[in-house]
């Protein structure tokens, strides 16, 4: 009850409308020239002190992204994109990686700061470890120490090429291979940082692990590459938040999440995405196709993914769960709003491979302005994952008549021991309800804030405390100016 | 405190309202009898505001304000509040942020800082005792999955939160057995005072056994045909309607 | 090379008999229908709404076509008895893809069933044929390109045919067989008319690949049932496309039925024009063996005020593979749309695949939309339930399967067709439809199931 009444309070806090995380930070940056070719790409993987099967697994996703076309299939209205246009390495300047917090450049700090995170404090008070990724580079990790002494690896994915190139080597396209898609082949030429993420077995992870993002350098782009390996029984909750300053010309974002979960592990990956989304007549804004899956490989292997989608131009989004192994069990919690010009498709991808896997889906998309929303799922039975269970409920709530809102679900089972279950609503905001909290004494704006969050709801309790606050904090901002 | 002068109301294109008058001062109760259809719902409708109601004529003024000037939300800070007859369900939104909204939208009103979250709590349990409303009650969603009787508790309590000046009973005896029944209309006495006044609209007698009114009046195809004193409500029980209707459709030819 | 070149050289060789044996309004689109086909082949499997279907499979064996309409004549007794007892129709035959008139029939005056290459129905055939099918359609286009004759209803307006119309289908030859039919049904407004379809197989070990366009018409306040019962055989494959434009206050119900067949590929289209228009769709597929249907339906709500329901409910046995993808599609400025749409599914054996795709694209706000789909198996309860009192397996299969699909057999607006499809599935979940190729009366099916 407290915990309601907190996020209450914050909400009404948020008073702007505008987009609060828009500042640019003056930072010295180092930014390669625009373009791509595999000049570009070795140059790339040099500053880096790569080793050679990382440059030839670079080169080969660039020769196999050269024969990929954009994809077309999804629901949105994509503009051309020059990548030739793009810079595909962009790196605060630093002479070395900071040894401790007092060697980070105050301007960057400060930064972090302005979104909240200031490392010190986390550090301090929340024993929340972070992972900082400023365009493309990885720039503090905290709580490294307290961390290394249980065996858990939380660096940067540069340093761990670096300190721990076996795994690296051993899972880095295991689950998101270069030939996946236009994009994850993109990402596999040029990716220059992100995170990595080590649980051994048996270990639980004592604290949430959490990545922030930040675009800052104009007329780049952000490739950035995440991989998490939780070995047998061990349990890790993982959070990403992203930021980008307002600019009026569309910036890339082309992520790879991968994700390994063996035997009895669990791992929870949570993200805020609040990437700038253009301004209210649809100009500027990030272009966010990540490309997210995790390998359920082990018996009893649990994922969940959280996604709280607020921001970009547009969304091209589907965190996936390959459930290879027997009484695996995915998840997917979703909660897309959009805005103005927005346009989001994104959703999810269920495979049931192993016996007696399970899945749940529950995606709650909101649409007002001009946005288009979409909610795109795939959930497949093979013939011999016996006994699996998905149940999917998709839900789109309209608030304004101009605003679009889809549901594309694929449904393909191949055995009759299965039970998949889908069921979608469309409907517009409930003037009833509306009424009843204006005679109540709220204005329909803060009506429709309470009844959104509260339809949001059973996704926003998924979410780790903090982020869940944030997440109902960013419902009410983001729809702000969209009652007409 | 409130004086309606020939309101006329629609909704969608059909009158409903032809011409109300009504005058209500501070600590008096009147009730509100008529048949069905004959636009008790209504008034109490465009009293509060619903948008799916056009005025089409007349006037109210709530303490020499222009009540139908008002957004629905300022006439609830100004301190009229309407008990539903049918509460709409709010999925996902618990009773005490609901609550903790419209308590401190009215403190905002008034210029008041909002409730600490310790007071408010404690304002909670306080009212809450007043219509024995469960605990567990006030920790769900708005409405949700509540029995009939639980909606009604519901009502009472946010009356009792919001304190208004003036408080319109929908129908709220409708559904109710005895017990709830009794349960609901005792927590509008203990709330009852000198300064505040309460309309209840109702269809039956049986309500007013336990909420004393000090006018009844009888609404029929949208007027107000018939005022007296509480005797009224029992001639109503033995007799019904249909003297009512002859009386005025007779002079209405 | 594509599987439609076969039939584009086919025309291009002999396109002159073709047309000599036609209506001028069918060879009057052949050139845009040539002219589209060029370069294209049929979709495969795969492509975006063919995930399970390989259209381009189904067309490339080389199949005899009637091209010169030698006559034959059907033997009508068989699907006599096949007839629904007790339902009173104005029966009409098409022998595999030419029309056998009725003259005994009765319609009420001004109603026309006929040829459409009967020169009496020129003006009205022109003035619809092809305007809603597109020809940019593969299938539509080589339909088009083939078809030389087709069945005309056309209801005037504001005339209430009361005897519903039936068309049986037969299919009769002891090679391949192509037949690519046509039919038009022009409801005026305020007509009302009820119009049963039935495609029967007198050659059970023949390949027949059977087209069909449809093309329907329903005018202001105008009322259309059509039931398209498939009863044929396992070698009988068909691609039809039935193509639906309603006016205001229109009420249409669908009722898409396959009870036996190959492969099947129905596509329905259907578009709302005009307010408070009423739609039902509904369809029930049943497959065994290695049977395959894959129902494509569209309901566009292009006009607000409109309420859509849609119904398809699959049971699949054995290697069967089944697919669905229904999608609703809102346009802005559509308000006080209802549309609900559900598809639900059995896989009674570990081999039987279901595909299901079922898509909400909603671009206005007062809407109430929603849909559903499940895959699953029989309740095992009640299974066990019914065992424990007494009812064997098998019979609580059938039982169960036969309560599953009672809702599509109640949507029926016909007391005497309900009977018979309850009749028919019955005896299609015992697995006892194969051997009634000959219809024998019913009587003697439920002693095979007894012998059982």
């Amino acid at each position: 009850m407290e915990k309601e009444i907190e996020s209450k309070s914050i909400i009404d806090e948020a008073t702007t409308s505008e987009y609060k995380y828009g500042f640019v930070t003056d930072i010295e940056t180092h930014i390669i020239p625009k373009g791509l070719n595999e000049e570009v790409i070795r140059y790339i993987s040099s500053i880096k002190g790569e080793p050679q099967w990382l440059l030839d697994f670079r080169l080969k996703a660039y020769k196999h992204w050269l024969t990929l076309p954009m994809p077309q299939w999804a629901h949105l209205d994509i503009p051309p994109i020059d990548f030739n246009a793009i810079s595909y390495y962009a790196a605060p300047k630093q002479k070395e990686g900071p040894k401790s917090l007092d060697d980070v450049d105050p301007e960057l700090r400060k930064t972090f700061d302005k979104l909240g995170i200031s490392l010190e404090e986390q550090m301090r008070l929340s024993g929340v470890a972070v992972d900082a990724v400023m365009d493309s580079v990885s720039v503090k990790t905290t709580y490294k120490e307290r961390l290394a002494e249980l065996g858990v690896i939380f660096c940067s994915i540069s340093e761990a090429v670096r300190d721990y190139p076996d795994l690296v080597k051993k899972y880095l396209g295991t689950v998101v291979p270069y030939t996946d898609n236009f994009y994850a082949a993109l990402n596999s030429a040029v990716f220059s940082d992100g995170s990595f993420v080590y649980i051994p077995k048996g270990v639980r992870c004592p604290m949430e692990l959490s990545t922030y993002f930040r675009i800052n350098a104009a007329d780049t782009g952000q490739f950035e590459r995440t991989l998490i390996v939780a070995d047998d029984e061990a349990y890790v909750s993982y959070l990403e938040g992203c930021t980008a300053p307002m600019r009026d010309e569309n910036q890339l974002h082309a992520a790879i999440v991968e994700i390994v979960v063996e035997d009895h592990a669990m791992v929870k990956y949570s993200t805020v995405q609040n990437w700038y989304p253009g301004d209210k007549d649809g100009k500027g804004g990030i272009y966010n196709f990540v490309t997210k899956r995790g390998l359920c490989r082990g018996d009893f292997s649990k994922l969940s993914w959280t996604q709280v989608e607020t921001g970009s131009a547009i969304t091209w989004k589907y965190p996936s769960c390959v459930l290879s192994g027997n009484n695996s069990v995915g998840e997917f919690y979703s909660v897309a709003l959009t805005n103005n010009y927005q346009q989001a498709d994104t959703g999810t991808k269920m495979i049931h491979i192993g016996k007696n896997t399970r899945s749940t889906i529950v995606s709650k998309g909101i649409s007002a302005g001009h946005s288009q929303n979409s909610y795109r799922g795939l959930v497949r039975v093979a013939a011999g994952a016996t006994n699996s269970r998905n149940y999917t409920q998709c839900d789109s709530l309209l608030l304004s008549s101009t605003s679009g809102a889809h549901t594309f679900p694929y449904i393909d089972v191949r055995n009759d021991s299965s039970v998949v279950e889908h069921e979608a609503t469309t409907s517009k905001i409930n003037e009833e309800q509306i009424f009843y909290c204006n005679q109540r004494g709220l204005t329909t704006e803060d009506a429709i804030g309470l009844i959104v969050n509260g339809y949001a709801k059973e996704v926003l309790t998924k979410l780790p405390m903090e982020f869940a606050v944030e997440a109902q904090k960013l419902l009410q901002i983001s729809l702000e100016g969209s009652i007409g | 405190m409130l004086e309606i002068k020939d309101l006329h109301a629609q909704i969608e294109g059909k009158e409903i309202l032809k011409g109300i008058n009504l005058t209500v001062k501070p600590g008096e109760v009147h009730a509100i009898m008529g048949p069905n259809g004959s636009g008790k719902s209504t008034l109490a409708s465009v009293l509060a505001g619903n948008p799916a109601f056009t005025v089409t004529g007349g006037s109210v003024t709530f303490y020499g304000k222009d009540l139908l000037a008002m957004p629905p939300e300022d006439r609830s800070h100004e301190g009229l509040f309407l008990s539903f007859q049918y509460p709409v369900e709010i999925p996902g939104v618990s009773m005490v942020n609901f609550m903790r909204a419209a308590i401190n939208e009215k403190r905002k009103y008034y210029g008041q800082e909002p409730l600490s979250a310790s007071d408010f709590l404690k304002l909670m349990r306080e009212k809450r005792s007043i219509v024995e409303l469960d605990n567990k009650l006030a920790s769900r969603s708005v409405n949700e999955g509540f029995s009939g009787g639980e909606k009604k508790r519901n009502e009472i309590f946010q009356m009792a939160m919001l304190e208004p000046r003036l408080s319109i009973l929908d129908e709220t005896d409708s559904g109710l057995d005895i017990d709830a029944l009794r349960t609901v209309a005792g927590g509008v006495n203990k709330l009852k005072t000198d300064n505040n006044a309460t309309i209840v609209i109702t269809h039956y007698q049986r309500l007013l056994d336990y909420i004393k009114p000090d006018f009844v009046h009888v609404l029929y195809k949208g007027r107000i045909v018939k005022t007296d004193g509480p005797q009224l409500a029992l001639v109503l029980e033995e007799k019904g309607y249909d003297w009512i209707k002859q009386e005025f459709d007779g002079l209405n030819g | 090379m594509s599987s439609i070149q076969q039939y584009i050289d086919i025309y291009k060789q002999l396109g002159k008999r073709i047309d000599n044996a036609s209506s001028p309004v069918f060879n009057a689109l052949r050139p845009a229908a040539l002219a589209a086909l060029d370069g294209r082949q049929m979709p495969t499997k795969g492509d975006e709404n063919y995930e399970v279907s390989d259209l381009e499979a189904l067309y490339a064996p080389d199949y005899g076509i009637n091209i010169d309409r030698l006559t034959a004549t059907a033997d009508i007794s068989e699907p006599f008895r096949c007839d629904v007892p007790n339902l009173s129709t104005s029966l009409y035959y098409v022998f595999n893809d030419t029309y056998q008139g009725n003259p005994q029939a009765q319609l009420p005056n001004g109603v026309i069933v006929a040829s459409m290459n009967d020169s009496a129905c020129n003006e009205i055939v022109s003035r619809y044929y092809g305007t809603i099918a597109p020809i940019s359609d593969p299938q539509v286009a080589l339909n088009s390109l083939l078809a030389q004759d087709g069945l005309l209803v056309y209801i005037p307006a504001g005339v209430v045919v009361e005897r519903p119309i039936q068309l049986v289908n037969l299919l009769r030859a002891n090679s391949p067989l192509m037949t690519n039919r046509r039919v038009l049904v022009v409801a005026e407004a305020g007509a009302q008319v009820k119009i049963l379809v039935c495609d029967h197989t007198q050659s059970h070990d023949t390949d027949f690949l059977n087209t069909q366009v449809v093309e329907v018409f329903v005018g202001e306040g105008a009322t259309l049932d059509y039931y398209d019962l498939e009863e044929a055989s396992e070698k009988t494959h068909r691609v039809s496309s039935m193509w639906v434009r309603q006016a205001a206050s229109s009420n249409v119900l669908i009722n898409g039925i396959t009870l036996m067949n190959g492969i099947t590929r129905n596509n329905y289209h259907i578009d709302i024009d005009g307010q408070h228009a009423e739609t039902t769709l509904l369809g029930m597929a049943i497959a065994s063996n290695t049977q395959h249907i894959d129902n494509h339906t569209y309901i566009g709500h292009n006009v607000g005020y409109c309420h859509s329901n849609e119904l398809f409910k699959y049971v699949l046995d054995d290697d069967a593979v089944g697919a669905f993808t229904g999608k609703i599609l809102v346009a802005p400025d559509s308000p006080r749309t209802e549309a609900y749409q559900s598809n639900r599914n059995i896989c009674a054996s570990n081999r039987a695949k279901m595909y299901t795709k079922p898509q909400l694209e909603i671009y206005t706000d007062d809407v109430k939309c929603g849909h559903g789909a499940t895959v699953g198996q029989l309740d095992q309860d009640a299974m066990f339930y019914m065992q424990t009192r007494g009812i064997s397996c098998q019979e609580a299969r059938t039982l169960l399967m036969q309560a599953f699909m009672s809702d599509i057999i109640d949507g029926v607006r016909l007391e005497a067709l309900r009977d018979r499809l309850r009749h028919l599935v019955e005896k299609r979940f015992a697995g006892t439809l194969a051997q009634c190729r000959n219809c024998t009366a019913s009587q003697s099916c439920h002693t095979k199931i007894k012998k059982k």
